[in-house]
């Protein structure tokens, strides 16, 4: 498998701001943890699997965007309709997680800055957006398709732009060609780019399975009733 | 999913892995954490991640080629020098900012170091055991059950692929290059949902035999790591600590 560089190295951002980072994300992935455990239930637990290995393999697209800076796809939003937020955050995590350790991919000191962008910006924004939207628009499968492509592209640019902070923050040297502006300017750019692609992979997906498992969709859940069996068979 | 384990039989593969684990965590923090001008530290840790290769048996030129996922971050890192703001010093006959000099060995020095101590985990280990490894240090059952699942469907999810292209063109379909894009969009929800009841097939069979959100090989305490073993590893780190302490006394 020959992987290309995806996620912040060792020693792009300093020392504090790492730390800084790293506390933010433990703190975080605690609360999802303790979120999430009442959510794994039997259904939930190889849906989570699944989600995080189909991850993984989107992850593996990536595209150039500055010298050194790379972007690809994230799918925290897919991982936010189909577990919920606090399992797909620790979903995504999983993924960054595992890319560390196993495949070198992102510096283990980054894990915190990593974590922080696309698990939990990522699919936070996602997320909010996931639930206000349902609600808003029919629920038809036009519907949650949009749904899940808006959040798509609007996460994966909110995690783009976490990036550029943490690096106006901490990054290890002053740039004086790329203002900060420029930077994050062309980041917003290729992602919303990357943002569609990543929408359309979500939206087929989330409405494919919707349309065959409605039970395994995390974010309708609630928003359906569920089929009464009486004596005389199911009721619609 | 065999991931980039080399298979060998050394010390260093014999070593439990919650310690591996360990040391190459703390010994990459003290690679990052040393101050950029101390140049010959960076030589030292140089040094020091060689001898543990050559310990676990694991080829210069497999890391080497395995080390090329960095890349993009190595055309930062000779991009800087030309970029970057500041003073400016002449270095090669070319005029370079010293700030952008030293940001760009920064990342390239920490970036390659922090490369090679996981790739060589990573070729020592197998993922199995570095999920029992995280099991055993304590990480949330939670995280290593969707890590188990993760990399056990990423070989489902593999499987259906492949099964499902050679349905496509045993009826008649001629995937080529971008033409294959369009199979593949309309494909992937069917693939993503056949993966998942494979997947649900096998987590079910795996409940009826008495899974209950951990391997075996994490609540069998066999195997755990003995005071020596965390020893004999901790030598890694603390000789990265050695060589960071000398660097900044002397540097």
């Amino acid at each position: 498998m020959e992987a290309v560089a995806l996620h912040i190295s060792n020693g792009v951002l300093n020392g504090p701001v790492s730390a800084i980072y790293g506390v933010i994300a433990l703190v975080a992935l605690a609360y999802c943890i303790s979120r999430g455990r009442r959510d794994l239930d039997d259904r939930l637990a190889p849906m989570a699997g699944l989600v995080a290995a189909f991850i993984f393999a989107v992850q593996m697209l990536n595209f150039p965007v500055l010298p050194g800076v790379s972007g690809h796809l994230l799918g925290g939003a897919m991982a936010a309709l189909l577990v919920g937020p606090w399992v797909g955050a620790l979903c995504v995590s999983v993924v960054l997680i595992v890319q560390a350790l196993v495949f070198a991919d992102g510096g283990v000191t980054a894990l915190g800055a990593n974590v922080t962008n696309m698990a939990l910006v990522g699919t936070a924004v996602a997320y909010l957006l996931i639930a206000l939207l349902l609600r808003v628009l029919p629920r038809t499968p036009t519907g949650l398709g949009i749904t899940a492509f808006v959040a798509s592209v609007v996460a994966v640019v909110a995690a783009s732009q976490s990036f550029v902070l943490q690096y106006a923050l901490g990054g290890t040297t002053d740039l004086e060609h790329y203002s900060l502006g420029a930077i994050a300017g062309t980041m917003a750019g290729t992602h919303i780019l990357i943002g569609i692609g990543e929408g359309l992979i979500a939206a087929v997906t989330v409405v494919t399975v919707a349309r065959t498992r409605p039970d395994l969709v995390y974010a309708l859940r609630g928003l359906r009733q569920p089929q009464q069996v009486t004596a005389e068979g199911v009721a619609a | 999913m065999k991931g980039l384990y080399l298979d060998r039989d050394t010390p260093l593969h014999r070593l439990p892995p919650e310690v591996k684990i360990a040391a190459m965590v703390s010994a990459t923090v003290i690679v990052v954490v040393t101050p950029r001008e101390a140049l010959w530290a960076f030589a030292g840790y140089a040094v020091l991640v060689a001898a543990v290769a050559a310990i676990g048996r694991v080829p210069a030129g497999w890391l080497a080629r395995r080390s090329l996922v960095e890349l993009p971050f190595v055309l930062l890192a000779f991009a800087l020098p030309f970029l970057a703001a500041g003073d400016k010093v002449t270095f090669l006959g070319l005029e370079v900012s010293r700030d952008g000099l030293y940001g760009g060995f920064n990342i390239l020095a920490k970036g390659t170091l922090g490369v090679l101590l996981s790739l060589i985990l990573a070729a020592t280990t197998t993922t199995r055991d570095l999920i029992v490894g995280l099991d055993r240090l304590r990480c949330p059952q939670i995280i290593t059950q969707i890590a188990t699942f993760m990399l056990r469907y990423l070989a489902v999810l593999g499987g259906e692929a492949r099964r499902m292209r050679i349905a496509r063109i045993s009826r008649g379909d001629d995937p080529r290059f971008l033409w294959q894009l369009r199979g593949f969009a309309t494909g992937v929800g069917a693939l993503f949902l056949r993966a998942f009841e494979r997947g649900e097939r096998v987590y079910l069979a795996m409940v009826a035999r008495g899974y209950a959100g951990r391997m075996p090989a994490a609540w069998l305490a066999t195997g755990a790591a003995t005071r020596n073993q965390w020893l004999a590893a901790a030598t890694v780190p603390v000789a990265a600590a050695a060589i960071a302490g000398t660097a900044v006394i002397l540097g």
